[in-house]
């Protein structure tokens, strides 16, 4: 049977199972989206690729397939690229697809022509540009089977507008042949052995959690490891929610902003257990006074992660899921008593800072996120934007749901949160989906607002809005002399602008009106957005400064009790 | 344990086998811009197997940071292969050619000094003379130092190659 390059598209993406792609159309992709109406599959209509490539990331790390965001050439493809970069950074499976001028074009600067496979090149896991229609559905085979398997990734493909409409017999190639791509999945046995004998041996054992357990679906394994073998869990922010933070077991983020008795525990741990973590800097800060007394074992499936920013005792290159459950029954029960009784008597400290905002009747943000915990049970998909929301969300929402936080990490995208939400809200039903987000992160994106009436989505925002690009002006009262340079925002009234797109908007200015506020929103049955007039100059603890151990945290405020 | 400590750095040569694809050299040669390596030489031609180059690059670095870019190497999707051969008995070779300034005075000296190299002359005209070498890049560098006298007027380097000796190799297999 003879298609057109479109169709051929389509044809592939249907047997990959897609059925949503976000995107926005263009010059160069009008012939792809003419033949979009023949197949299964929907297409979300966003208002800013930057904002498309977000919302096939949400999709991606709420599904755990492959999302799809599709653009036109130039500034379409280029507006694509701080949200494919995120993507990549976070390993989360996306294909984002441009349009490209044609084929005798190419190369002549031609009307919204860019080379956006060049451009892409370091951010991506792999890329294509298409100019033979010959070669276009072994190349969308791959780019699925590239961006879903080993270590998660972001492809591009970048069709030529000329092979759009080319005709050939199509073949659906069956097989996969890329001889240079073998993703190590098996742990070996041998290294599984010795990471049993290691923990035997060890007194003060922690596992590191990453995003890598969720992506491997091995979150249940994990749980049943630390409660087997009696061993604190400490995750990275990717890695929130993979144990319950009610659990007794979690100790919760470490790192920059971790708790103190989370930071001292891997301090002061004799055995660090990382598993699919990178061991990125804002957990480890410097790397030479990371965990000094740990031997450490590092369990990823990226070779290259190995002894990049810490030098590795035992490395297990693997699938999470697979090295779990290998190692699992290995692992003999203990209980690691005079360990976990050092680690509560380090709780103490914090507990007596959250006596400061718990006892303060200003509208602070730990008591928001508390209260949005608490109305939504730690069940709801949370995606949080980047900065002191971020923090503040990671630090007080109690997740009880695996998955249950979706944050821009490794990029630390601010504008992340929206757009990302409307895929995930595309891809699942099953769960309330509420944004955290601050006031200069939602105006980055906030055009988004109407993809999400249009798509009429019951996205719920949380606005912990401070006037301020808060993180930066925490750093300059801190470290830079007060000097707010470029830090106050004035921003525009949010509830009337969600109005202004039909979504109800509730402006709370008082602690006394926060409970009944979410209860509302909840109570709306489609989007609705709550604007928080928190403290202005509130600002996160325990802050690590930069070039310090994480240990050498910075506990509170020397303002009074503020935190 | 402790952080990766900086050692001395090192000249190591890889040997990259790469599918003969479109973008596929413009990946590797960008991994190591975005790594922050610097190429001290590479080379780059077809290999015994159709639809596989092979490549030569010589870098700068310390045992932890070599180790660091043959591992993201080897993340590329069309790289197939990636070894260090610069602790293996090894042949390593480049060849140069040298335009020199010559004269009636100074034609047979420079043509004395090429034969101790075991270099050739390739070209002769009546100002100048284009000499071929190959060898190690000592050996390449100490001809050039010593024709440097005589007017240095173009040198153009291919960067070194290597092959491992004796049956055993980088293949594709």
């Amino acid at each position: 049977m003879k298609l057109n390059g479109a169709q051929i598209v389509w044809e592939c993406l249907v047997r990959e199972g897609v059925e949503t792609v976000f995107g926005i159309t263009g010059g160069k992709v009008i012939p792809l989206f003419h033949e979009m109406r023949n197949y299964p599959i929907k297409q979300v209509v966003m208002r800013h690729e930057q904002a498309a490539a977000h919302a096939a990331d949400g999709f991606a790390r709420a599904t755990g397939k492959v999302g799809v965001c599709i653009a036109t050439s130039g500034p379409g493809a280029t507006n694509l690229i701080t949200g494919i970069a995120n993507a990549q950074m976070d390993s989360s499976p996306i294909v984002a697809i441009t349009g490209q001028v044609s084929v005798p074009e190419l190369g002549t600067d031609a009307f919204q022509e860019v080379d956006i496979t060049g451009i892409s090149m370091p951010v991506v896991k792999h890329n294509y540009l298409i100019t033979d229609i010959n070669q276009l559905a072994e190349a969308l085979r791959e780019s699925f089977y590239i961006a879903r398997s080993g270590r998660p990734g972001a492809v591009l493909v970048d069709i030529a507008v000329n092979v759009q409409t080319a005709l050939t017999e199509f073949i659906y190639p069956e097989t996969i042949s890329l001889p240079g791509y073998k993703p190590h999945t098996r742990g070996s046995i041998r290294q599984i052995h010795q990471a049993v004998d290691m923990l035997a041996e060890s007194d003060k054992p922690i596992i590191i959690a990453g995003r890598g357990v969720l992506v491997a679906g091995a979150q249940d394994l994990l749980c049943e490891l630390s409660t087997r073998a009696n061993i604190p869990v400490v995750t990275t922010l990717l890695g929130k929610s993979l144990i319950p933070d009610n659990s007794p077991l979690c100790l919760g983020m470490g790192g920059m902003h971790g708790e103190s008795y989370t930071n001292m525990a891997l301090q002061n741990a004799d055995l660090i257990l990382a598993i699919g973590s990178r061991f990125d800097d804002r957990l480890t800060s410097t790397a030479g006074t990371f965990a000094p007394k740990a031997r450490i074992i590092h369990m990823d499936i990226e070779p290259a992660e190995i002894g990049k920013r810490i030098r590795v005792d035992l490395p297990i290159v693997g699938d999470a899921k697979d090295v779990l459950e290998k190692m699992l029954p290995l692992v003999p029960a203990s209980s690691h008593e005079a360990w976990i009784t050092q680690i509560e008597s380090w709780r103490v400290d914090t507990q007596s800072r959250e006596k400061g905002w718990q006892e303060s009747n200003e509208l602070v943000p730990q008591y928001v996120m508390q209260a949005l915990s608490q109305a939504t049970k730690g069940e709801a998909i949370v995606i949080s934007d980047v900065g002191q929301n971020q923090m503040w969300e990671a630090q007080y929402y109690q997740h009880l749901r695996a998955g249950g936080l979706i944050s821009s990490g490794g990029l630390g995208t601010m504008g992340f949160a929206l757009p990302a939400a409307i895929g995930v809200a595309m891809g699942r039903s099953d769960a309330p989906v509420w944004v955290v987000a601050g006031d200069g992160g939602f105006q980055m994106t906030l055009q988004e607002l109407a993809t999400v009436v249009q798509e009429k989505l019951p996205i719920k925002i949380a606005l912990l809005n401070n006037g301020f690009l808060g993180m930066v002006r925490q750093w300059q009262e801190l470290f830079f002399d007060h000097n707010y340079e470029g830090t106050p925002l004035l921003g525009p009234d949010f509830c009337m602008l969600a109005q202004a797109y039909g979504i109800p908007g509730f402006r709370v200015e008082s602690k006394e009106d926060v409970v009944s506020a979410i209860e509302q929103a909840i109570a709306v049955k489609g989007p609705a957005l709550i604007d928080f007039r928190i403290e202005r100059e509130h600002n996160v603890f325990p802050i690590v400064p930069v070039g310090k151990a994480i240990d050498e945290m910075i506990r509170r405020s020397g303002k009074g009790d503020q935190a | 344990m402790s952080a990766i400590i900086e050692g001395p750095y090192m000249e190591r040569t890889l040997v990259v086998l790469l599918e003969d694809k479109p973008g596929t050299l413009s990946h590797v040669v960008n991994l190591f811009r975005r790594r922050n390596f610097n190429i001290e030489s590479l080379t780059v031609g077809h290999s015994e197997t159709p639809g596989i180059s092979r490549l030569t690059v010589v870098v700068l670095g310390d045992n932890d940071r070599i180790e660091q870019i043959i591992k993201q190497l080897r993340r590329l999707v069309n790289v197939t292969k990636v070894s260090d051969i610069s602790d293996d008995a090894a042949v390593i070779r480049e060849m140069t050619m040298i335009k020199v300034h010559c004269k009636p005075g100074t034609r047979s000296e420079i043509h004395d000094l090429a034969n101790i190299y075991r270099a050739q002359i390739i070209d002769v005209a009546l100002e100048s003379m284009i000499i071929e070498i190959t060898g190690t890049q000592d050996k390449v560098d100490s001809l050039i130092d010593l024709l440097r006298p005589f007017g240095i007027k173009e040198i153009s380097r291919t960067g070194s190659m290597g092959m491992v000796r004796g049956l055993s190799g980088i293949t594709n297999g």
